[in-house]
């Protein structure tokens, strides 16, 4: 069942579905909703009812989600999501940055950010295949850069419906409301129940962690594409500085790592795949191999720092390493990152390994003159 | 042969409805309207029903794990997602090849009117096959008996306080059932717990419905009025027939008046029987009759009338 509304930049997503419905290639029925509340409220209904489920959003949409996102992850409801990053009003701007899922972190879903093309598509299948596991019963929100992956054509390949359902064979769940065995679900509990049930959902999202990983390599042998559990790293093995990112900006990080390699750096990159469960145990030992390491942020927490930095910090605080961390915020409501904005992060962040650059934080290509 | 079409020719009456029960155990305040509406609904519609309850009095006094009221499927839903949760149940069980059964959601008059209004046009709108059922105890009681849109003109909330100055609620109640006819709605109807063959007969006649059909049920709260608690059927009766409340239908696009009262009873013994009325001067009760006469010579005029 897919329940969808309409937002720049998600609508490409939700057209062409509604193609393949009207065409049969896609045997699934579309309703119209009169708001995201109610799209998600849908999917929570088919869900509660065993059948399978897909929603996408982007932004204002997210947002005005707020309630049922987290009403979903708390009644276990394996519901799959696109969302399309997109920046958040005010002031207005349809144009990319991740504060819209990243404001979201502790709304109980599981959130994969997808690289490129093909790697959106096959997450769109494998998140089914992890939120759907009767260990984890959690939703998944896929994250594509609004424009940048919602808005562009890349080649790729396009797996053969009987090999998804093989790889994916129809939702089967005993957690569901049924006409031969009657439940109640989506509950109250007092504050005696309660704090078991959340732990429950932690516990899950620690459990998905290991089942990312199988479906990953369960997905690779039926596809041969396998994208590697939580984070991915790219020339880190004799890396000094290694930049974290986060969605499509990767791939003009990949282009300028090889470009410094070629002139001589040791640099990396790590590309976190999933912000949620977070990728705790591979950003200690990364930190334990390397002596800096730069966070870009599409997103900023304001009077603080990014959202990832701050999760990425935390873990190298526990495995005591002391090395040197940096917050790039880039790209807020849609502003570009070049190439040249990415050597300029590897320039800080060797400035502040010689200790010239004190900064932990920098505004990347900001167009206005700071006040220290 | 399914109990639906087993059931299509009549409701139960008072002889033939089941005595089983299927919200039971729950903590209702004694004497609460909403809960006998529950009740009743249940038995009409049966054991293969999904219901969907938002935040409000019922899901409050029948859901807290591990005390779960209903026998049947059920689930709460959030406040303003009643109707959309409904639409994914039907729209769920029609992937999944269900077959013979109900989709119904029991939500207050706020959960209605207010915060659940935007989804249930869309459900009217899709004539997605739900029964949307309201009861009406005319505030939000679960938090505390504020005002909500189907609030009566002077009735005293805590939010609408009766004082020096304003009398009680400035506003009048939303006209719920004429907005859903207005949606282009497939069945609509307005009842009363003071009148349960009427209300049986308006359940039954949903359940046959292929579209969405919308029950406007009055449903006394002593808690939230100021009543004793033995008087709730009595007020849902003499609601009615004081005319401050009708019972009607809207089907085939047309309005049509159930019970069409020759002379009303006193509109003045029905609100001074009632704390949050008490503190109403004889112009406002005044008011009230004047709006009560303009609503009865539209309806008297322009709807037909049949006993249901
Ligand atoms: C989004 C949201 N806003 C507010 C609330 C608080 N709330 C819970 S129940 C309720 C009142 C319900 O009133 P009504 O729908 O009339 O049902 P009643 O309690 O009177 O039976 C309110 C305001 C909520 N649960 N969710
Ligand atoms: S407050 Fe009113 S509506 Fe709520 S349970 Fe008590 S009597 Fe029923
Ligand atoms: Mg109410």
């Amino acid at each position: 069942m897919i329940s969808a509304y309409p937002i720049t930049p998600q609508t490409t997503v939700v057209e062409r579905l509604s193609e393949m419905v009207e065409d049969g290639s896609l045997k699934s029925e579309f309703m119209h909703v009169e708001s995201e509340h109610s799209a998600l409220s849908a999917c929570m209904g088919a869900s509660s009812i065993g059948a399978r489920t897909f929603t996408a959003t982007s932004s204002q949409g997210l947002l005005y989600m707020a309630e049922c996102l987290h009403y979903a992850s708390g009644g276990r409801f394996p519901i799959v999501m696109m969302n399309a990053n997109r920046s958040l009003a005010l002031p207005w701007s349809i144009y990319g940055d991740q504060r819209d899922s990243l404001s979201l972190l502790d709304c109980g879903w599981i959130q994969v950010y997808a690289e490129d093309a093909q790697e959106s598509l096959d997450m769109v299948i494998q998140s089914y295949a992890i939120a759907e596991n009767l260990k984890v019963l959690t939703p998944v929100m896929l994250n594509l850069d609004g424009f940048a992956l919602t808005h562009t054509y890349e080649v790729l390949e396009v797996p053969s419906s009987e090999d998804v359902d093989a790889f994916l064979p129809p939702f089967q769940t005993p957690y569901k409301m049924d006409l031969n065995s009657p439940k109640n679900m989506a509950f109250s509990s007092g504050p005696g129940d309660n704090m078991q049930f959340k732990y429950q959902q932690h516990k899950a999202m620690l459990d998905a962690i290991d089942v990312i990983r199988d479906v990953d390599e369960s997905f690779f042998r039926l596809f041969g594409r396998r994208y590697g559990g939580l984070v991915e790293e790219y020339r880190c093995d004799d890396a000094e500085m290694v930049l974290v990112t986060l969605g499509s900006i990767t791939g003009t990080c990949r282009v300028v790592v090889d470009e410094l390699s070629q002139e001589g750096w040791k640099v990396g990159l790590l590309k976190i795949r999933f912000m949620r469960p977070f990728p705790e145990k591979e950003i200690m030992e990364l930190s334990r191999r390397v002596m800096a390491v730069g966070v870009i942020d599409k997103d900023i927490s304001f009077g603080y720092e990014g959202t990832v930095f701050t999760n990425v910090n935390s873990a190298i605080a526990k495995a005591r390493t002391g090395i040197l961390t940096m917050n790039f915020i880039a790209g807020l409501g849609g502003r570009d990152i070049s190439r040249q904005d990415i050597r300029q992060m590897f320039l800080h962040l060797q400035e502040g390994l010689l200790g010239l650059e004190k900064n932990s934080m920098q505004f990347i290509n900001l167009r206005v003159a700071i006040d220290e | 042969m399914s109990e639906c079409i087993a059931g299509r020719a009549k409701a139960p009456n008072a002889l033939t409805i089941t005595d089983k029960e299927f919200f039971y155990g729950h903590k209702a305040c004694a004497g609460c309207g909403g809960s006998v509406a529950v009740r009743l609904i249940m038995k009409v519609l049966g054991e293969r029903t999904f219901t969907v309850v938002p935040a409000g009095c019922i899901s409050a006094v029948g859901f807290m794990y591990p005390q779960l009221c209903f026998t049947n499927n059920a689930l709460i839903s959030t406040f303003a997602g009643t109707a959309s949760m409904m639409s994914g149940i039907a729209a769920g069980a029609k992937a999944l090849g269900l077959k013979d059964f109900q989709v119904l959601g029991i939500a207050g008059d706020g959960g209605t009117a207010d915060i659940g209004l935007q989804a249930l046009s869309g459900a009217i709108d899709r004539r997605d096959k739900v029964i949307f059922v309201c009861y009406d105890n005319e505030a939000y009681m679960n938090t505390g008996i504020q005002k909500s849109g189907l609030t009566p003109l002077g009735a005293k909330t805590t939010t609408t306080p009766a004082g020096r100055n304003i009398r009680g609620s400035r506003t009048r109640k939303k006209n719920m059932f004429e907005i859903v006819a207005a949606n282009g709605i497939d069945y609509a109807a307005t009842a009363s717990v003071g009148y349960i063959p009427d209300f049986l007969n308006k359940i039954n006649k949903a359940k046959f419905v292929d579209g969405t059909s919308y029950i406007h049920v009055f449903a006394p709260c002593p808690t939230g009025w100021g009543t004793p608690t033995y008087c709730t059927i009595d007020l849902g009766k003499d609601v009615v027939d004081c005319g401050l409340w009708y019972l009607a239908e809207y089907e085939n696009g047309e309005f049509v008046l159930n019970k069409n009262p020759k002379e009303f009873t006193s509109v003045k013994d029905y609100l001074s029987r009632q704390g949050r009325f008490r503190h109403l001067k004889d112009e406002d009760i005044e008011q009230i009759i004047r709006d009560r006469d303009r609503k009865w010579e539209i309806i008297r005029k322009s709807w037909k009338t049949k006993k249901n």
